[in-house]
């Protein structure tokens, strides 16, 4: 689609989270957004990182998501994940509701 | 010296009477046998008020927040320029479009009003061309003070339901603004002109009596009513219900608010709807929202039939509510006759005094706390808002509430400022961020430069920020009665101002420290889990669903029917 904004970030974490099935939360809708929370791919380097993709509508908003991601990451500290976000232009509230949505069902891995 | 008194010219006292009989004869010879004691068929309307008015005449040509004497309106602006210009104009509220084609055609000059949001681009663009000379923007309560000062109208048009032959009037649940304009009109020496949907031989109750009205014209169609107050809670977000969790939990269970008002928006239906779910599994009822003055809000319903409320006084009524309303009489304001008696000026003195707690909306909120709907290229004014969001500093009655909020504002002070009192609570709730990433928050109000634009001696502030006493944000709930400096007030903004600039740049130490102290509390320092707000908590969550509730009763308009 064009007029969309491609944003990455990685940020580092320090819990491991348990093998799990991906989790899908919202709907790619006007106003709200999708969140798809998978495990690093099979064969990434395992280097303590967190990252996050974000495809969003609304362009020029860069610095808003980076501070919203960053503080999810410093809430969850996740790393191994790799963190898939289709945008709407939801607000920021929505956007950070939906990745707590997404966290809550995660679990630590044993140590 | 001479210290007698110099003998007055003689002086004539009575020369109000004397217009006024003078009014009533003109009408008389100019419309004839078309008026019938105090009835003018509809076809004479535009000569009744080519004799009935006088050009510099203060008219109230009766513009409600729901209710309009549309064919009145549409009437004055067909009259004879030559005979009738240079008007006054004195009204609620500038809905229609002929509520300024007065002022474009020369009939109208000059304007004092509240309320002008549907108008508001085109009144600006009008008082820069000239058009339109302000007097002022007042509150609605504001406003109806000075019909009894000095803006008292020589003739007012007004909008009722019925009046029977005598000319006795039938406002129906909408009597809103009516009985201030026509009380300051017919006491002192004016004309009072209405429109009626119908002549009927017995009124079902009398809301204006024969004795306060001159004349009476059957309009063609019904006056106009807007439903202004029916939010469809289909629309209501997950964010919206977690602020209204915080509310609930944050803030009326804290204070044990019982006399409330609530702001029009979504943001407050959400609390409406979660009352008898949310505030239940609180054990809030009986606690809380016993006492409102509110219109029929749709969104009350469930709470209603789930025995939250004991009584609601209405500033007017809500169409699609009628049955409902009368039906629920032990709770509604209602005559002899079972229909909703709304009355504006006593329900915006109710809320000022006798509420412990106004919750609504903004659009813009600065590092005070003061908080404006005013964007630029627009006057809008901002209706009752001021008066439901102010500190009533005339109250002298207690309850718990009012006077944890006294403690708290005064706490450590000394003098007059230290005095006990009590507060009211006056709370802005907003998402940080609206539609189209619009920041709620900003360094500096649109008021500001619009008061330059347009020529005001003042910024169009609708809440003064030392009457806010908390912001409601999704990031938390911001208590500005327990802050001891401007700075910390800025930084207590700051750290519910989310991602928007404003929050972006909050010192991240002083706001840790005052979620500590408690004057910043997050969801989860009220025990609230973020995750469980969900759409589930609604007591309603459709149109069709607030209908059910009501048992059939609440009959939504058309464009409210979408299943």
């Amino acid at each position: 689609m064009t007029g969309m904004e491609s944003l990455h970030y990685e940020f580092t974490g320090t819990r491991r989270v348990a093998a799990f099935a991906p989790v899908l939360v919202g709907v790619v809708g006007s106003g709200n957004l999708e969140v798809l929370v998978e495990p690093a791919a099979p064969g990434a380097p395992v280097d303590g990182l967190c990252r996050y993709r974000v495809e969003t509508s609304a362009r020029g908003f860069g610095a808003i998501w980076e501070a919203v991601l960053r503080d999810f990451q410093e809430r969850h500290r996740f790393k191994g994940l790799s963190v898939s976000i289709n945008d709407m232009g939801a607000t920021p509230a929505v956007v950070s509701l939906r990745l707590d949505q997404a966290a809550a069902g995660l679990k630590e891995a044993a140590p | 010296m001479n210290l007698n008194v110099t003998p007055a010219e003689p002086r004539v006292w009575n020369t109000r009477a004397t217009q006024r009989a003078q009014r009533l004869e003109r009408v008389a010879r100019e419309l004839g046998p078309a008026l019938q004691g105090k009835q003018v068929a509809s076809e004479h309307v535009v000569a009744l008020l080519n004799a009935a008015l006088r050009p510099f005449d203060r008219v109230c040509l009766e513009g409600n927040n729901q209710k309009q004497a549309d064919f009145l309106a549409r009437a004055l602006v067909q009259v004879d320029v030559q005979r009738v210009h240079d008007l006054h104009m004195v009204q609620s509220v500038l809905a229609l479009p002929e509520h300024l084609d007065v002022f474009e055609n020369g009939i109208a000059a000059k304007l004092d009003f509240s309320f002008s949001g549907p108008q508001g681009a085109r009144l600006a663009q009008l008082v820069a061309q000239g058009g339109v000379r302000i007097g002022a923007i007042h509150t609605y309560l504001e406003l109806f003070a000075r019909y009894f000062i000095d803006l008292t109208p020589q003739v007012a048009l007004i909008a009722a339901h019925s009046a029977d032959a005598q000319g006795n009037l039938y406002t129906g649940p909408n009597t809103e603004d009516t009985p201030a304009i026509v009380e300051a009109t017919a006491f002192s020496g004016g004309l009072v002109i209405a429109q009626v949907n119908e002549i009927v031989d017995d009124l079902p109750r009398i809301d204006v009596p024969a004795g306060w009205v001159d004349h009476v014209v059957v309009a063609p169609t019904p006056n106009l009513i807007e439903p202004l107050f029916t939010r469809d809670p289909a629309q209501i977000s997950e964010i919206q219900i977690l602020m209204a969790m915080m509310a609930i939990k944050g803030l009326y269970a804290e204070y044990g608010v019982q006399r409330l008002n609530h702001g029009i928006g979504f943001d407050t239906a959400a609390i409406e709807l979660l009352l008898p779910t949310y505030g239940e599994s609180l054990g809030l009822r009986g606690k809380i929202c016993r006492h409102w003055a509110l219109n029929p809000h749709p969104a009350l319903i469930p709470a209603i039939e789930a025995g939250w409320v004991e009584s609601i006084h209405s500033f007017g009524s809500e169409l699609g509510m009628e049955d409902y309303v009368r039906a629920r009489s032990d709770v509604f304001f209602t005559g002899a006759d079972g229909s909703l008696r709304s009355h504006r000026a006593f329900c915006q003195a109710a809320g000022h005094y006798a509420c412990d707690l106004f919750i609504g909306s903004t659009l813009q909120i600065d590092l005070a706390g003061n908080s404006s709907t005013a964007t630029l290229g627009r006057i809008t004014g901002f209706g009752g808002a001021p008066n439901m969001g102010a500190d009533a500093r005339g109250r002298r009655h207690t309850s718990p509430a009012w006077l944890k909020a006294g403690r708290e504002a005064r706490a450590g002070l000394r003098g007059a400022r230290g005095t006990p009192r009590g507060q009211k609570l006056v709370v802005q709730m907003v998402e940080t961020f609206r539609e189209h990433m619009q920041p709620a928050f900003v360094e500096t109000l649109d008021a500001w430069p619009l008061a330059e634009q347009a020529g005001m001696e003042l910024p169009p502030i609708m809440i003064y920020g030392d009457d806010v006493t908390h912001i409601l944000t999704e990031e938390g709930l911001a208590n500005l009665l327990l802050c001891r400096s401007d700075e910390e007030r800025e930084q207590a903004i700051r750290g519910v101002a989310g991602y928007t600039a404003v929050g972006l740049a909050r010192d991240r130490r002083m706001v840790e420290n005052l979620r500590d102290r408690g004057v910043i509390r997050r969801a989860a320092d009220m025990g609230i889990d973020v995750r469980d707000a969900t759409r589930n908590l609604l007591a309603a969550r459709s149109m069709r669903d607030l209908v059910r509730a009501s048992g059939g009763l609440y009959q939504p308009p058309a464009k409210f029917r979408n299943w």
